[in-house]
């Protein structure tokens, strides 16, 4: 198969043989083609997060192959999984999950500290990609100081800075307002336009009913029910 | 992003200090050995001493070399030791069972 | 560069809580701090008397009677002395004075001839009759310097003048602190000893590989005496300053039992913002091995840190304020105690034992806690 993300009969249970057994991803299979923007949606505890994870290598599923680029990551190694990680997946959390007290560009940079490169070249590309996403005003302060948007774009400056293939997004706009929203998408819009392929799990309309989303993929109960092409 | 510099030269810095007062001890302790110590040992010599002068509250702290490994409890039957500095005194080894010799037979 | 932006991100870590971080360090440096001086102090005193205790008698010659010292016969002296292998034996006079004045104890001692000039003493040996020498302790206990006059009272309670005509020097305060050398026979006056009865016997040996011999012989010949060799009495200080043994096992002890308590509070779990941080680093992009190492980091830079300081520390305060804060701990009831003067003799195989009971348990405790969730998979991030 040539697709950038392909899933074949994915499952993941939690706690498998134990009386509270989760089946949180059930037999899913789908294919991402480079430059392609999916929505997963569905309900909370669809299995979407799940499935974003899985595909984001961090975490493995309990049965199915999940290869990204051609590689069968179901089965790698730790390190190697991390490699694939680091270099193939930007990924922006629902809460931001930016580390506290820290200023904005530590926080973009947490992704190059253990990759072989100078700190002057680190510094260089946090610089850059900070005034790309207009905040770099803001390089040396706290985030805990920030406003949610400015807190966003610092998530999105910390997806971007190796220079990932696949942007992956989960529940993006579950914290944001209206305008913070459309700021969003309008950055994720972008990126798509630069040739990033970009996969996100929410249960917003706003989002899966946006333009720039190519495909939307339904979940329910762990299970795919229909994939429209939008 | 200076703080790993900034680390490793204040470690450096603990460490040469160190080796500079270890290198002065070992200075010292060559130019005592080769003028006090001498000096010392001549009042040993001279003198005939057996022990250091450091705990002056009972004989056998004074003098611990000299005294038999019951003279703590010599006061009365059942006395315990009770001056400080015999706390810091160890029993002598012939009282550890552990290394005791093994008398020789007769 | 890898393992220098490491330390940096570990070193940025630290200083988010820097108030707790400097707070540990100080208290884990005073702890190594503790345990190092007692180690310094304890190998200096041990080296110091093994060096100069080596000019000690080779045997000292004891009479007991009913298990306690008693004074021996003089004559003894002569009999020893025609022992095969024995160069010489010579009484030895000796006693203790308590001083009401003072509330302290001397040492007296007789001599019986002149001796040569001694190095490490200002004016000299008390040659005649009412004469003495003293130790700095009994110098400043007393108030008096050279040429002046020290009354004592003797065994008969009578009221006895001594002119000081010497003061051993503050150098040899370790063997001379609380002497008061003066001669024999004002000495036998003094304690109201019949001339015949001596404190004990020194004997000097040709052979210094046939002491236990000579030793059994006279015991044999004497068996209520009780022969001391030199290597016991340099054996005694081995063990007196043992760090394993007394007051400085109890400090010791308490030191390290502050320091395990320390490393027992790190190794008994890390809290949930530190494990959303492992998460959140795993998660983009950082493997079980960086966060080790990250952990690694943290671990040796509070410890190192806190043991070079602790050992600094330690060693100024042993060598150069001799001691001042143990001193008083060491000292008991003692009311002369000689200030330390300590020669700086190291034990490198210590310092290393001491890195390694100290740094590698708290480096440990740091990274054993974080191991679990640094090999568990990040997708738990996505969902808090």
């Amino acid at each position: 198969m040539d697709s950038l993300i392909w899933t074949e009969q994915v499952t993941k249970r939690y706690n498998p043989r134990k009386p509270d057994e989760i089946l949180a991803v059930d037999d899913v299979s789908l294919h991402i083609e480079k430059g392609e923007v999916v929505v997963l949606k569905g309900p909370s505890g669809s299995g979407k997060t799940t499935l974003l994870s899985l595909i984001g290598c961090m975490g493995r599923p309990t049965s199915g192959r999940i290869v990204i680029e051609g590689k069968d990551v179901a089965k790698l190694p730790e390190r190697f999984l991390t490699l694939i990680r680091r270099r193939t997946f930007g990924i922006i959390f629902q809460q931001f999950n930016l580390i506290r007290n820290v200023s904005v560009l530590e926080n973009v940079l947490l992704p190059l500290y253990p990759v072989e490169i100078s700190f002057a070249e680190m510094r260089l590309r946090g610089g850059k990609i900070l005034e790309d996403l207009g905040i770099q005003n803001r390089m040396h302060m706290k985030v805990n100081k920030l406003s949610g948007g400015e807190q966003q774009r610092v998530a999105i400056a910390r997806a971007l800075i190796n220079g990932p293939e696949i942007i992956i997004a989960d529940e993006p706009t579950a914290h944001l307002d209206r305008k913070l929203s459309t700021d969003l998408l309008r950055i994720l819009e972008d990126l798509n336009t630069a040739g990033k392929t970009i996969v996100i799990a929410t249960h917003d309309p706003f989002v899966y009913d946006h333009h720039f989303v190519k495909r939307t993929v339904e979940m329910r109960d762990g299970r795919l029910l229909n994939i429209q092409q939008t | 992003m200076i703080k790993h510099k900034v680390f490793l030269g204040v470690t450096l810095l603990e460490i040469t200090i160190l080796l500079i007062l270890f290198v002065y001890g070992h200075f010292t302790v060559t130019a005592r050995a080769g003028s006090e110590v001498p000096a010392k040992r001549e009042l040993v010599k001279y003198l005939k001493l057996t022990d250091l002068s450091l705990w002056t509250e009972a004989r056998y702290t004074r003098h611990p070399s000299q005294a038999d490994i019951f003279a703590p409890f010599q006061d009365f039957p059942c006395s315990l030791e009770h001056f400080p500095a015999g706390s810091i005194i160890a029993p002598e080894n012939i009282v550890l069972p552990a290394t005791r010799k093994p008398e020789r037979p007769h | 560069m890898r393992h220098l932006k490491i330390l940096e991100y570990a070193l940025s870590s630290l200083l988010r809580r820097k108030y707790r971080n400097i707070s540990l360090i100080t208290v884990y440096a005073l702890t190594i701090s503790i345990l190092a001086s007692v180690l310094f102090l304890t190998h200096s005193l041990k080296l110091e008397a093994a060096h100069i205790l080596i000019d000690a008698p080779d045997l000292v010659v004891q009479k007991l009677s009913a298990g306690r010292h008693d004074l021996i016969p003089s004559e003894y002296a002569k009999t020893i002395r025609e022992i095969p292998g024995v160069g010489a034996a010579e009484p030895r006079y000796w006693g203790y004075y308590y001083d009401a004045l003072s509330h302290s104890n001397y040492t007296l001692i007789g001599i019986d001839r002149n001796l040569p000039r001694l190095s490490l003493i200002e004016g000299r040996m008390p040659s005649g009759e009412g004469e003495c020498a003293i130790g700095e302790g009994v110098a400043i206990a007393r108030i008096v310097a050279v040429g002046d006059m020290m009354p004592l009272i003797s065994s008969r309670d009578d009221v006895v003048l001594y002119k000081v005509t010497g003061t051993f020097r503050s150098e040899s305060n370790i063997l001379t602190n609380d002497l008061i050398v003066m001669g024999r026979k004002d000495l036998l006056q003094f304690f109201n000893l019949s001339a015949d009865r001596a404190t004990d016997i020194t004997v000097t040996v040709h052979n210094p590989n046939e002491v236990t011999t000579i030793a059994d012989k006279i015991k044999k010949t004497y068996p209520a005496s009780r022969p001391i060799t030199k290597n016991e009495i340099i054996r005694t200080y081995d063990a007196v300053f043992n760090w394993r043994s007394g007051m400085m096992l109890t400090i010791f002890a308490s030191a390290l039992i502050a320091f395990c308590i320390l490393a027992w509070d790190k190794a008994t779990g890390i809290g949930a913002e530190e494990k959303h941080e492992i998460g959140i680093l795993k998660a983009i992009g950082w493997d079980t091995a960086d966060i080790l190492e990250l952990k690694f980091w943290e671990g040796i830079v509070i410890s190192l840190t806190s043991f070079l300081i602790g050992l600094i520390v330690a060693f100024v305060h042993v060598f150069f304020l001799n001691a001042s804060i143990l001193s008083p701990v060491i000292k008991g009831w003692s009311v002369l105690f000689p200030a330390f003067r300590l020669t700086p003799y190291i034990d490198i195989y210590q310092i290393f034992v001491l890195a390694f009971l100290t740094v590698t348990p708290y480096v440990a405790s740091t990274i054993i806690p974080s191991w679990k969730t640094a090999i568990t998979d990040p997708e738990n991030v996505m969902r808090s």
